[in-house]
């Protein structure tokens, strides 16, 4: 592999990595804030990606423009979406095992599925690019690189930045850290924790849902795009330890490098290497890169 | 509490019970199966398939050989692992005539083991794994689709014959792959080229992009490749993006521009495919089919709807053959081996291993349509190998 | 309930008689239906017994179907049901051990999490390398055989699968009641008390785990040799997801509620999806089956076989006061 072409690859596992962390973030979250393990996490992925399709036409409609008006519209939907269901469906899981949780939420990727398959049908759609992204960066003389790609990581980064600025700079953050060392003690002070928790929940499920929908014009938008991101995200949980967003940040961008180079050195291992990585850790740090 | 327990179970018993006992006995009625995803992501391909052969029924007035069909469906879920209980149902619980499945591949070949143990008619209107027609054949068992080497076969000469001689496959690995990719390279290199690497990736893996930087270092004269489903939209839009549609030119077996168009959009534009089917065939018979499916059921048709069909039709030529009597195989194979099959297609044959002998087009992608270019193999036969029938 | 003894009288005896009473088809289905009790108890001993919620069974099923195939001679002569039934059964056990060691350091939904990694590790290999024979799986042409024993006949492997079930009850139970058992649910119902009455409670776990991956391997083999056909599916988290329902819908806690919960999921599965029923919405059955297991958890926590107490209790508003004892031990 020369230089040029290794770059390139690196290029591309940080986008991929990136990507992940966006979603895996979300599960995190969810799970080291309010101890509620959700497998219907990689559902509310596919959901942005359906909507991001099923919006675009009605939204470009209404204000013109497809692209951001979708994602705008999408998001608030999508913090809609997740506040709703955190009041009527997860804030019951609260209290209940692990297991009742994660049977419950097992049962709900179901319906998630076949509800879409209900509404928006089986087929395999696509999401075009808007078309100021639409160009390519000339690399070398045979490769581009799309910019769509760069502004999909930048996109990362930039949620990544503020991920981090609003859990240690801001009130809502110290509350939210807060409440995951001592509920109790953040009731006593006064302050909503069921609230609280509901606005967590929106925001993780907002993650999710946004990367589903940055994602669907380069991933296209298919039946059972949920299940697959699903496992990964919990290899990035696992592996960055829970509740950590830096952990989830790193893991995600270690997964992305294994991925990326195993597929082209090893490409019959590939899918096995990113597990052999999680055993790896797991034998050095137990509990994940950073215990929260 | 035991005695409750022990009252539920037999409760359950009964219930199961009940609900496999085959109350019918030997009915004049044709019981046709379909086994076919109605769930996944293949389940559209499953629904055209269902609707070709009940048009070809429609037909006919409702009856083969004069026994009116009736149908039972069992979903797949394209699962390999259920396959055999599901066939099971249709052959030891509904008793069936006829099994009409699959799109998967896996599934079919449980299906296939099934149906040469008990003998009951099978027809495959899709799954092109080469087993199914290879080492897994029997008198009882008949392809309407394709076999996935034959696709593949074509574009190996349309390539050779287009000057290319260093070529990069790539694909998923699993039978629809290796087989297409085999298919290409035996025509390919026995027309002069060479393949200079085969890539491939897990199914149903879509992160291409470590892999399209790889075809770029390579710098080969052009790229074959097997894709179909997301996989085929991802992978045309990804090729499209990396810049490399203008520098390395792209070929494909049929699925990776099949009833993907609108998904894909002008990155598939120009791209040129091999298919027994396109969406232009100006023949009488595919344009009296398409007409009476739009007005059927409301969508256009596409190559399942045809493969569904063309079940349909073997189904009658055979059971006409034999006046409507299922168990007389040989009566059955002899009468569809020795037909010409009038399909919207054009016409096919069968070879000696069931699988059908036909034109591949040479298609072009313009627009939404997959256009005829050329024919880019007559009449092909797919070898069957390891078929002993 | 301490003596289970009629209730496996009258429910064994029900199974063995069952294959006269109904046809080749009802056989196959309740065979099937069969292993995967067996499969669902293995199960058991780790979450009910023992308190580890294990969502990667599966991988511990699928690798003794492969072991089962992949061990079959190359020749095409049978292969002898003597050895390769163990063999099976020590290589998933011996998965178990290495998934053990490393999980086992790990708590609550940690724990949950690197099962299910690990089980999406064995998959990946059987997915992805040729020991696996790839996504389209492998076939088994022969069946294994021992003496007079000939699993190619139905009735034969019928009767191994009856037997597997019968003694894999009667191990399991009377292992629950052994001292061994009785450390299991001191761990489950406080793994704290355990360790601080100089109890080392990780070998009991490890072994645990080990033994419900040998038992999950014997339930893989038989599945593979009636099936005649393996496939990376069998490992998938999927099947793993409708154990834990299954033990769940059946009953935590009790050897019963596995297998009843293992025939209660399978005969939901084929309700939903009889068009009989439900007409051309039984193609959704995946929504009708999510939103029962839903419910279930919801309303029924204590599964099916909690039901008779929970409709006595609801009804003459009467408290069982015998839950708390029966709580304590492994329920047969």
């Amino acid at each position: 592999m020369d230089f040029a072409t290794f770059l390139i690859q690196c290029l591309n596992a940080l986008q991929y990595g990136l990507l992940l962390f966006l979603v895996a973030s979300g599960l995190t979250l969810i799970f080291g804030i309010m101890g509620v393990i959700n497998l219907a996490h990689g559902s509310f992925y596919m959901i942005g990606a359906y909507m991001a399709y099923a919006l675009a036409p009605t939204v470009s409609a209404i204000f013109g423009g497809a692209f951001f008006s979708t994602l705008a519209v999408g998001l608030m939907l999508s913090v809609i979406l997740g506040y709703l269901l955190e009041w009527a469906f997860f804030s019951y899981l609260y209290e209940r095992e692990h297991l009742q949780q994660v049977l419950m939420t097992y049962g709900l990727i179901l319906v998630f599925e076949e509800l879409r398959s209900m509404l928006v049908g089986d087929d395999v759609h696509g999401v075009p690019v808007p078309e100021w992204l639409n160009g390519a960066l000339a690399l070398n003389e045979v490769m581009t690189y799309p910019v769509y790609r760069l502004f999909m990581s930048g996109v990362c980064l930039l949620l990544a930045g503020a991920m981090w600025f609003v859990f240690t700079r801001t009130r809502l953050g110290m509350m939210i850290r807060a409440g995951t060392s001592n509920r109790e003690m953040v009731q006593s002070l006064g302050i909503d924790i069921n609230l609280l928790y509901r606005i967590v929940f929106a925001i993780g499920v907002a993650l999710a849902v946004f990367a589903g929908m940055i994602a669907a014009p380069v991933s296209s938008v298919y039946p059972g795009m949920g299940n697959s991101v699903l496992i990964i995200c919990f290899v990035v949980v696992v592996i960055g330890g829970i509740g950590s967003i830096k952990g989830a940040l790193l893991a995600a961008l270690l997964i992305g490098l294994v991925d990326t180079f195993g597929k082209v050195l090893l490409p019959q291992a590939a899918g096995v290497l990113v597990y052999v990585l999680m055993a790896l850790i797991l034998l050095w740090r137990p509990n994940g890169l950073f215990k929260d | 509490m035991q005695k409750r327990t022990v009252l539920l179970s037999a409760a359950a018993f009964a219930v199961i019970a009940a609900s496999t006992n085959t109350w019918a006995q030997a009915l004049p009625k044709l019981k046709v199966g379909f086994m076919l995803p109605a769930t996944g992501t293949f389940a559209s391909l499953g629904t055209a398939i269902d609707n070709g052969f009940r048009l070809y029924v429609a037909e006919q007035g409702g009856k083969i050989a004069g026994r009116e069909v009736e149908y039972v469906r069992v979903d797949d879920e394209s699962d390999p692992s259920k396959a055999t209980d599901n066939v099971n149902k249709l052959i030891k619980r509904d008793n069936v005539d006829v099994i009409v499945g699959t799109v998967h591949s896996g599934v079919a070949m449980a299906m296939a083991k099934a149906a040469k143990e008990s003998g009951t008619l099978l027809i495959v209107p899709n799954a092109g794994a080469a087993a199914v027609t290879g080492p897994m054949c029997a008198p009882n068992i008949f392809r309407s689709s394709f076999s996935n080497w034959q696709p593949g076969y074509a574009m190996g000469e349309v390539a050779a014959k287009k000057g290319h001689k260093k070529i990069v496959t790539i694909t998923w690995k699993y039978a629809a792959g290796d087989e297409a990719v085999k298919g290409f390279k035996e025509s390919f290199e026995k027309n002069g080229g060479t393949v200079v690497k085969e890539l491939n990736l897990p199914f149903p893996n879509v992160e291409f992009q470590a892999l399209l930087t790889e075809i770029a270092a390579t710098k080969p004269d052009a790229v074959f490749t097997f894709f179909a489903g997301g996989g085929a939209v991802k992978f045309v839009k990804d090729y499209a993006a990396a810049g490399l549609k203008k520098t390395i030119p792209l070929y494909g077996s049929g699925f990776l521009t099949d009833g993907t168009l609108d998904a894909q959009g002008a990155d598939a534009e120009g791209l040129f495919t091999t298919l027994h089917y396109a969406d232009n065939l100006n023949n009488k018979r595919d344009q009296a089919f398409r007409l009476a499916y739009v007005k059927s059921f409301k969508l256009q048709p596409d190559v399942y709807a045809v493969q569904g069909y063309d079940a349909g039709q073997i189904l009658g030529i055979g059971l006409n053959a034999t006046k409507g009597d299922t168990k007389n195989i040989q009566g059955f194979a002899q009468a569809v081996r020795a037909a010409k099959i009038d399909s919207p297609r054009g016409a096919f044959t069968m070879s000696s291993s069931h699988n059908p002998v036909q034109d591949i087009y040479l298609r072009k992608v313009v627009g939404k349509e997959n256009v005829v270019d050329s024919i880019a193999s007559k009449s092909l036969t797919d070898p069957g190998l390891g078929c002993k029938m | 309930m301490r003596h289970p003894t009629s209730f496996v009288l009258l429910f064994f005896g029900l199974l063995a008689l069952w294959p006269f009473m109904a046809g080749s088809y009802g056989a196959d289905l309740v065979a099937k239906i069969m292993i995967f009790a067996l499969l669902a108890l293995s199960l058991e001993l780790l979450v009910g017994s023992t308190g580890l919620v294990c969502f990667g069974q599966a991988a511990f099923f699928g690798i003794g179907a492969y072991a089962a195939i992949l061990m079959s001679p190359t020749d095409g002569s049978a292969p002898a049901l003597w050895l390769s039934l163990p063999c099976a059964i020590a290589l998933a056990a011996l998965y178990a051990l290495a998934v053990g060691a490393l999980s086992l350091r790990t708590q609550g939904v940690y724990f949950i999490m690197v099962t299910l990694a690990f089980s999406q590790m064995a998959y990946y290999v059987v997915h992805d390398t040729p020991l696996g024979g790839g996504t389209d799986g492998i076939y088994m042409y022969v069946k294994p055989t021992w003496g007079w024993v000939d699993l190619d006949n139905p009735a034969h492997m019928y009767g191994l699968i009856w037997l597997s079930l019968l003694v894999g009850f009667l191990f399991l139970s009377q292992l629950l009641r052994s001292p061994f058992g009785r450390a299991l649910s001191g761990i489950r119902v406080n793994e704290q008390r355990m360790k601080a009455t100089g109890f080392s409670v990780y070998p009991y776990k490890l072994a645990a785990f080990t033994l419900s991956g040998a038992m999950a391997g014997w339930a893989g083999y038989l599945f593979a040799v009636k099936d005649g056909f393996v496939n990376p599916e069998l490992l998938s988290w999927h099947l793993s997801g409708s154990l834990l329902v299954m033990i769940i819908l059946g009953g935590l806690g009790h050897m019963r509620g596995a297998v009843l919960g293992a025939f209660a999921f399978a005969l939901l599965q084929e309700l939903f999806q009889a068009e009989a029923v439900f007409g051309s919405f039984a193609k959704h059955w995946h929504l009708s089956l999510g939103l029962t297991i839903m419910a279930c958890v919801a309303f029924m926590p204590h599964g099916l076989v909690a039901l008779p107490a929970q409709l006595r209790e609801r009804l003459s508003g009467r408290n069982n006061r015998e839950a708390p004892v029966e709580a304590l031990e492994e329920q047969a």
